[in-house]
């Protein structure tokens, strides 16, 4: 029995060794009581979704509303009889314009001018695509017009109702006038935006419900909590604008130039910028006051990072390839057809190509400085395949950058293999090069370059493959379901891919580590043979004794 | 043989302290590093920050107590008795012979342990600390203005190497503790403050 004096020692201490003990333990006990005890609860902000709804004005009593109204139009009119300023302010903004000149890059970016890996481009396709612009007027004479020829300075124009309709009856049809409901009726019922309205659009573009986004679809208009712990309709009931503020018609936010980094914190109106489009301006830079050590996290880790853990997390898929080569293939009969999943989502289109779909997509992370650089139509392609069509700038090195969640939407489409540069495409209308109706390729190019203002095409089209990036920041988790420390801070993790720095728990220093436990191993090994040698010369005493 | 007074209080206290952090750091750090997984990344995390703290606090005091004592002066190294130690602990121990070394007060190490605490207080102590209050405040670096100067690698990289050694020193120091006889000796020293010494000189 080795250690029975050292026992018996122990029993009989003084209390100085007694009280040392007694302090390891609550030394140990306060430090990992710290540690463990650390939780997370916002409680408390019930009351915020209820607020800011009340207006001042019954819009039904008042006689300009009255109607009856023959078409958009007349409402807009009548609007703009009280609000005199709205249509201006409507007539300054993107929703308006579809122009957005992202000053960094020097670029025109905005609807009239990018390409997209979705339908390509609204380009020569106004007939369909300007069922989402903010105005009437795309078909004057019945027939829909090219966006050179719409009247972007008619203020009788604004569609006022697309966003202030409360009924959800309000649809801007392709015809202007031909409603199938009561105008009157909308226009006495106008209020303020709502998801219904805002999602009307946002949640379906790239031509379908959650194709484009992945972080909004038409589960937004009642999530549960789970989907989005800020507009949870039992919970605070969050709309579009309690972030995107608004002044003067104009909406915060944007994808063209999103605020990769908010530096500002809690946004204080008469010392801030007073917008609340990012994280940031309601919950400060420090956010995690009982978990420190992920607020050391904010500066380079955007919060949607670990709160949006999945994309389209809402029941809807997100479209996530599309492959515009295989399109114009026809059935035995010569007419187009469309083959379906499981679920219901396309496929196949003779239209529009091969699809492919995931709801809960892991995103992809990247460093993101806010600054993205498009590959317009007439810009010749970067060699990189896939050739990103919008190219992401960030990195590690760029103390502005922050780790960015990405839904990448990849697929093929249509490049002038001799000029190097992609191809505007004229898919929808009902004339006769539409590649929707006629499905022939070289038809639907022309007519698509003609369309623009660098026209030049050199007649051969092939497919290219391509990739975009879309930032998310919607679809926000409750603290339960957002990343842990391991999703990022493991071997084979969500950041596996985001090399070119040193990552807690990711990154080994493998001959230093072997270095290492070699010379764990050593002393080890060494003390083990002293102990053996120690008691091989004992024995030997005894024995010779 | 008779009992000299060799450890006070302090010393003692100090002592069995930093060994309990040391051993929860090495443990907590070593799953932050990705060795195996204990308590869970952020536990571990969370732990390693708190008992950093409380050995930064710990070796606060024991600075002051080694100036203001005079005790930094056990560490200064020599060479007298350097040889016959080593040769003590190769030969003689496996014979019984005596220690060539005798423990006072005021010089209560060996020569031996004076270059290994040395190696313990110059190099891995200030590795760990240096490399580690800066892997601490990793996300001040740049209001700091540290950026364009260090790099996580290297900081992490060092943090690491300082552990290992500190592990190798762990390792050793505990199997030397039972390199006596009788073999809980020191440990009883370690506890009580008094060491078993042979009479004589």
């Amino acid at each position: 029995m080795i250690f029975s004096p050292l026992y018996d020692q122990m029993l009989s201490l003084k209390d100085t060794w007694m009280r040392g003990f007694l302090f390891w333990i609550f030394l140990v006990w306060m430090a990992t009581g710290t540690a463990f005890g650390a939780v997370d609860s916002v409680g408390g902000l019930d009351f915020l979704g209820k607020l800011g709804n009340t207006s001042s004005t019954d819009h039904r009593k008042l006689a300009p509303l009255q109607g009856p109204f023959k078409n958009g139009p007349q409402v807009t009119k009548a609007c703009l009889t009280c609000h005199t300023e709205s249509a201006k302010h409507v007539m300054a903004t993107e929703h308006w314009t579809w122009k957005f000149r992202n000053k960094a890059t020097g670029q025109n970016l905005g609807k009239l001018s990018v390409l997209n890996s979705f339908c390509g481009s609204p380009q020569s396709n106004w007939s369909v695509c300007s069922d989402c612009h903010v105005g009437y007027g795309w078909k004057p004479n019945g027939f829909p017009i090219d966006a050179r020829d719409y009247d972007f300075a008619n203020e009788g124009n604004v569609d006022c109702l697309v966003c202030h309709d409360t009924t959800g009856e309000y649809h801007k049809t392709p015809e202007d006038g031909g409603q199938v409901f009561d105008l009157a009726e909308v226009a006495m019922n106008v209020g303020r935006t709502s998801r219904k309205t805002c999602g009307g659009c946002h949640f379906f573009g790239g031509g379908g419900d959650g194709v484009k986004h992945g972080d909004l679809d038409s589960s937004l208009f009642s999530p549960n909590r789970s989907l989005d712990v800020h507009m949870h309709t039992g919970g605070l009931n969050f709309n579009c604008t309690t972030c995107h503020t608004t002044d003067g018609h104009n909406v915060t936010g944007s994808r063209y130039m999103p605020k990769a980094k908010d530096q500002r914190g809690i946004d204080v109106p008469g010392w801030t910028d007073t917008t609340r489009t990012s994280c940031e301006s309601c919950h400060g830079l420090t956010p995690h006051p009982k978990r420190p050590r992920i607020n050391d996290h904010t500066s380079r880790v955007a919060c949607q990072t670990c709160h949006i853990p999945f994309l389209a997390r809402g029941g809807k898929k997100t479209k996530v390839w599309w492959d515009w080569s295989t399109a114009t293939r026809l059935n035995s009969e010569g007419k187009p057809f469309s083959e379906k999943d499981a679920d219901g989502y396309e496929t196949y289109t003779s239209q529009k190509g091969t699809f492919r779909w995931a709801a809960n997509v892991e995103p992809e992370y990247f460093w993101f400085n806010g600054l993205t650089q498009y590959t317009l139509p007439g810009d010749p392609m970067a060699n990189e395949r896939p050739l990103k069509v919008n190219n992401i700038l960030g990195s590690y090195e760029d103390t502005g950058s922050r780790i960015w969640p990405f839904k990448v939407m990849r697929g093929k489409q249509a490049y002038d293999p001799v000029q190097n540069k992609l191809l505007v495409v004229h898919t929808a209308g009902d004339d006769d090069s539409a590649l929707w109706k006629h499905f022939d390729w070289g038809k639907a190019i022309k007519a698509g370059m003609a369309s623009i203002k660098d026209s030049s095409y050199s007649g051969k089209y092939d497919f290219v493959e391509t990739k975009m990036y879309w930032p998310a920041a919607h679809m926000v988790a409750p603290v339960a379901e957002a990343l842990t420390c391991t999703s990022c801070h493991s071997q084979n993790g969500r950041l596996a891919n985001l090399t070119g720095f040193y990552m807690p728990g990711r990154d080994r220093f493998p001959l230093m580590d072997t270095m290492g436990w070699i010379l764990v191993a050593l002393v080890s090994m060494g003390s083990l043979s002293h102990a053996a040698l120690r008691i091989y010369f004992d024995a030997r005493e005894k024995r010779l004794r | 043989m008779k009992k000299v007074f060799i450890y006070s209080s302090f010393e003692r206290f100090w002592h069995w302290t930093q060994a309990v952090l040391i051993v929860f750091l090495m443990l907590s750090g070593f799953e932050v590093h990705g060795t195996y997984i204990l308590w869970g990344f952020e536990e571990s995390v969370q732990l390693h920050r708190y008992l950093a703290w409380g050995l930064v606090i710990l070796w606060a005091f024991a600075i002051f107590w080694h100036i203001t004592t005079g005790n930094w002066r056990q560490y200064i190294p020599t060479t007298q008795k350097l040889v016959e130690v080593m040769v003590y602990y190769t030969k003689g121990i496996f014979h019984h012979l005596p220690h060539p070394y005798k423990l006072t007060k005021l010089r209560k190490h060996n020569p031996l342990q004076r270059l290994a605490y040395l190696f313990f207080k110059l190099i891995i102590s200030p590795t760990t600390w240096v490399s580690g209050l800066l892997y601490m405040y990793f996300a001040e670096w740049t209001t700091w203005g540290l950026d364009g100067y260090l790099s996580l690698f290297w900081v992490a990289g060092a943090h690491t190497a300082a552990a290992f050694l500190m592990m190798a020193f762990f390792c050793g120091h505990v199997y030397m503790a039972f390199v006596c006889s009788p073999i809980t000796a020191h440990l009883r020293a370690m506890i009580t403050g008094y060491e078993e010494v042979e009479e004589g000189e």
